[in-house]
């Protein structure tokens, strides 16, 4: 698909991840490179070691927060909407919904227009900015829950299902597993929503990207760190803990756990019945399908390669409505609701 | 139809009883009338309706979703059903231009529909619904709800609803029908009890304590009797006259669960009994040739969805008694052991059944004589039934017929149980206050393998432990972990590694879904033999040389 192909004059695919030859840069590289322009702050999309990292400043914060002060040896800030030149590219971000300061980034190259998602999600989310639909040549997708089978439902309804648990079993913990960037932040801004009234209590690794929200005016209920001496006392309190906590020691002598697990893959009952969950909550920051495919259509783009995910699904269904479409098969993306028990696990 | 899709939902993500009804509680608490009453009536098996067959739900389906992605989806979800829940695309917004329907429009519907009819109303409701409705729609529709929940738990859930006990429920229950106005309008005190119209009524079972056998110094032969506790399921008969005078006659599980319909041969021989009313305590066996069969044989006539005619021409129910409760209009339950024990050996020598016999008493003369009968059933009375004798029962001769399990009136003195000696191969969470500790257990034996012996695993335990043994296993198992599957770690086994546990079981049958060929009954970990070496644990043989002979 040589020639005809937008995607293609605009970027290849290296052992590095995606790079633009036009602009000597590479996007969410899966090891150091020189010049790097990073879409979100999760650690499968940001590593350290670049020579320079272009991304949002929200971004550019997480990244120092969790890889250190010497992450890359130069950054440089981009608002959204701001578009910077690269050689002989140009690059331009704009907001993916998925966390705070996640991006999409437009490559202008040789006459075409090439959106690079990210990920990103479509449903409302308190915590960061909307996404924006990109007119381009050609989309560059995730699809991590590229299935039919994935519609997520309103968040809101979710953390209802977890009020309503505190009403029935107002005698145990409520131990919520969800990822320290992004999915807690989420949930603590919905639980501000949806006017629960006591102070969230949670696990001392999330308190930086926590306060790292908080800085950046994310507003979000009261929380407080979860001391030894506090686990015997948290009846009917909610806890929300990194998803490899929720079932294991960290638990022990809080008063009958009562374990959920806020994640796009509790849609599926195996999955949550593998884990022992006791309350899956339906809560995604990853566009489910009908967003992946609604999406693809709004950006008119007659070409759609899909970076990680389910992604024979979706080049399926792409090329039935007559869109060249290719699966990337990029390795070391996922989904970090995943990724961060299986890393943490492994640690134990 | 969302709220009960919600129930069951939860339900079923709910390891625990307690768990399960403070759910149900707190269902019937908040939704009205006459959704509750449906919603009570599908948890109980109380509906009745054309069931739809998988191959249905797969060609609507096919009418909807692209083949390739629903492929796709089904490869990755695993369960049909649920795969069609989740993918099923309305063809409007959810709730934009019907509403979802009401749980009571759907049985209502369900109850009046011909076999045409259910595709569009089944269409029509999948639109309508969201995922966990559709699921649930799907449950229901397939006629198995799965979510844990017997039609006794569920009855204890509605009598929570009113602060009364469960079996104040069960007495009425059988003259109400759905969807249960009056039972609700009581349990919120809006109405007086209904009165107890049931001719056939379940009534509680008096259940025996285990026998300490330290207890003997302090018990007197001479005030007791003995049974043979039969290796089989206990079994209350219950019959009495519909309003036109006809047979009215039901079989209920220990718990009050009706079981009629799986033994109609049964019921149908006991229903021509003549007697105007009667309730018998017994256990429900299968006899061959007036000779009682293994239980393995028994479980061939549990949980039967449909009972085929072969069926019970190759597992013939039987029923053999030990009490008598009732007998026309005299509840008998107030008298002593032994008046009840006259009356039921008139009642059976009277009725002349094929299927009823009496279960015999066992003579002994002092504990020790006892001792012996139970060691050997066979020399003792028990002829060749010797093999399905799992004990005895002791009952005082003036021990009056009560609900539950009051200490002192009846014993049960089982076979000493059979003990084998296994590795730990699997760990598994628990829930609840067990969340952080790897608690089930996994175990094996030793056999020859393609490249010397192996262990396979012959069962599972998750009690037999106090806190303290749970805690020191559980670090046993973090620390020996060399693989894990989700909840699941493989902890270390082999000639020179692994923890030996002592299970005690009571009976082993032939399995064809264990890889060891073997499945036992009750296990629990009797002894952590933390200083015995892995190697020294038992063979498969000496289980295989415990199985029951084939039958035909």
């Amino acid at each position: 698909m040589a020639d005809t192909s937008a995607a293609s004059a605009v970027l290849t695919t290296t052992p590095a991840g995606l790079y633009c030859p036009a602009g000597d840069f590479h996007i969410d590289p899966t090891r150091g490179a020189a010049r790097a322009l990073v879409t979100h702050g999760h650690s499968d999309h940001a590593r350290a070691g670049s020579g320079k990292v272009l991304a949002t400043d929200a971004t550019l914060a997480i990244m120092r927060a969790r890889l250190g002060p010497d992450f890359a040896g130069a950054t440089q800030a981009v608002r959204y909407g701001e578009t910077v030149a690269i050689g002989d590219a140009r690059a331009t971000f704009f907001p993916a919904g998925h966390v705070l300061g996640s991006a999409q980034i437009l490559i202008e190259a040789h006459g075409r227009r090439v959106v690079v998602s990210g990920d990103y999600k479509r449903a409302p989310d308190p915590t960061c900015a909307p996404f924006e639909p990109i007119r381009c040549d050609a989309f560059v997708s995730e699809a991590t829950f590229g299935l039919p089978v994935f519609r997520h439902p309103p968040a809101a309804d979710e953390v209802a299902k977890l009020l309503t648990s505190l009403r029935v079993f107002p005698e145990r913990t409520h131990v919520v597993g969800a990822y320290s960037l992004g999915k807690a932040q989420r949930l603590l801004a919905l639980l501000l929503e949806a006017g629960w009234d006591r102070p969230v209590y949670v696990h001392g690794a999330m308190e930086s990207m926590i306060a790292l929200y908080r800085a950046h005016g994310v507003s979000m209920i009261e929380t407080r760190h979860v001391t030894a001496a506090d686990k015997p006392r948290l009846a009917g309190e909610i806890v929300i803990c990194p998803p490899s906590a929720a079932s294991d020691l960290w638990l022990r002598k809080m008063p009958d756990p009562l374990v959920a697990f806020a994640s796009g893959w509790m849609r599926v009952r195996a999955r949550a019945r593998q884990r022992g969950v006791e309350l899956p909550l339906v809560v995604s920051d990853h566009a489910d399908w009908p967003e992946l495919c609604a999406t693809v259509k709004e950006t008119g783009c007659a070409e759609l390669w899909v970076t990680h995910g389910a992604e024979e699904a979706l080049v399926h269904w792409a090329q039935t409505q007559g869109l060249a479409a290719r699966p990337l098969h990029m390795i070391g993306f996922g989904d970090e609701d995943e990724r961060e028990t299986v890393d943490a696990e492994t640690q134990a | 139809m969302n709220r009960f899709a919600h129930l069951l939902d939860r339900l079923s993500y709910q390891p625990a009883r307690n768990g399960k009804l403070r759910l149900m509680t707190d269902y019937f608490r908040h939704t009205a009338d006459p959704e509750r009453g449906y919603a009570l009536a599908s948890l109980t098996g109380g509906l009745s309706f054309r069931h739809a067959k998988p191959a249905l739900i797969r060609d609507l389906v096919a009418e909807r979703a692209d083949p390739a992605l629903f492929a796709l989806s089904y490869d990755f979800v695993g369960d049909l059903s649920e795969t069609v829940a989740l993918l099923w695309t309305p063809l409007e917004a959810p709730g934009s231009s019907h509403p979802p329907p009401l749980l009571s429009d759907v049985v209502e519907a369900l109850a009046s529909a011909g076999r045409n009819d259910l595709r569009r109303l089944l269409t029509g409701w999948l639109d309508a619904l969201d995922e966990t409705g559709r699921w649930a729609l799907l449950k229901l529709i397939t006629g198995a709800l799965r979510v844990g929940v017997s039609a006794r738990l569920a009855r204890a859930a509605v009598a929570e609803l009113g602060g009364v006990e469960v079996d104040s429920v069960e007495q009425v229950w059988h003259g109400l029908t759905p969807p249960y106005l009056p039972l609700f309008a009581w349990l919120e005190g809006r109405a007086e009890r209904p009165s107890a119209v049931d001719p056939a009524p379940f009534r509680p079972a008096m259940l025996a304590q285990p026998l300490d056998e330290k207890a003997f110094d302090a018990l007197d032969p001479r005030e007791f009797c003995a049974e043979w506790k039969w290796d089989g399921i206990r079994l209350q008969v219950s019959a009495g006259r519909d309003r036109n005078g006809g047979r009215l006659l039901r079989l209920y599980s220990r718990t009050g669960e009706e079981t009629t319909a799986a033994f109609p041969d049964l019921a149908d021989a006991l229903g021509a009994i003549e007697a105007n009313d009667f309730a018998l305590d017994g256990e429900l066996l299968v006899l061959r040739d007036k000779r009682v069969q293994s239980f393995a044989t028994l479980q061939q006539r549990l949980n039967r969805k449909t009972v085929t005619a072969k069926l019970v021409a190759d597992y013939p129910a039987h029923l053999r008694a030990y009490d008598i409760i009732a007998l026309d209009d005299e509840d008998l339950r107030a008298l002593p052991f032994v008046e009840r024990r006259a009356r039921l050996e008139q009642f059976v020598r009277r009725a002349r059944c094929r299927r009823l016999d009496l279960s015999p008493l066992v003579a002994f003369s002092d504990w020790p004589s006892l001792a012996a009968a139970r060691a050997d059933p066979s020399a003792a009375g028990a002829g060749e039934d010797g093999a399905a004798v799992e004990g005895v029962m002791l009952k005082r001769r003036d021990s009056i017929y009560v609900a539950g399990r009051p200490t002192g009136p009846w014993f049960k003195w089982k076979r000493d149980p059979f003990n084998v000696d296994a590795v730990l191969m699997y760990a598994q969470r628990g829930h609840g206050k067990r969340s952080s500790f790897y608690s089930d257990y996994t175990f094996g034996v030793w056999r020859a393998g393609a490249d010397g012996d192996e262990l396979v695993p012959v069962g599972k335990a998750y009690f037999g432990f106090t806190d303290e043994e749970l805690a020191r296993i559980d670090r046993f198992v973090r620390n020996n972990t060399v693989d894990r599957f989700g909840p699941v770690r493989v902890v270390a086994h082999g000639v020179d590694k692994g923890l030996v546990f002592e299970i005690a079981f009571e009976g082993l049958n032939r399995s064809t879904r264990h890889k060891s060929g073997v499945a036992m009954r009750f296990p629990r970990i009797a002894r952590i033999r933390w200083d015995k070496p892995a190697r020294e644990a038992d063979r498969i043989e000496s289980l295989e040389a415990l199985l029951p002979r084939p039958d035909g």
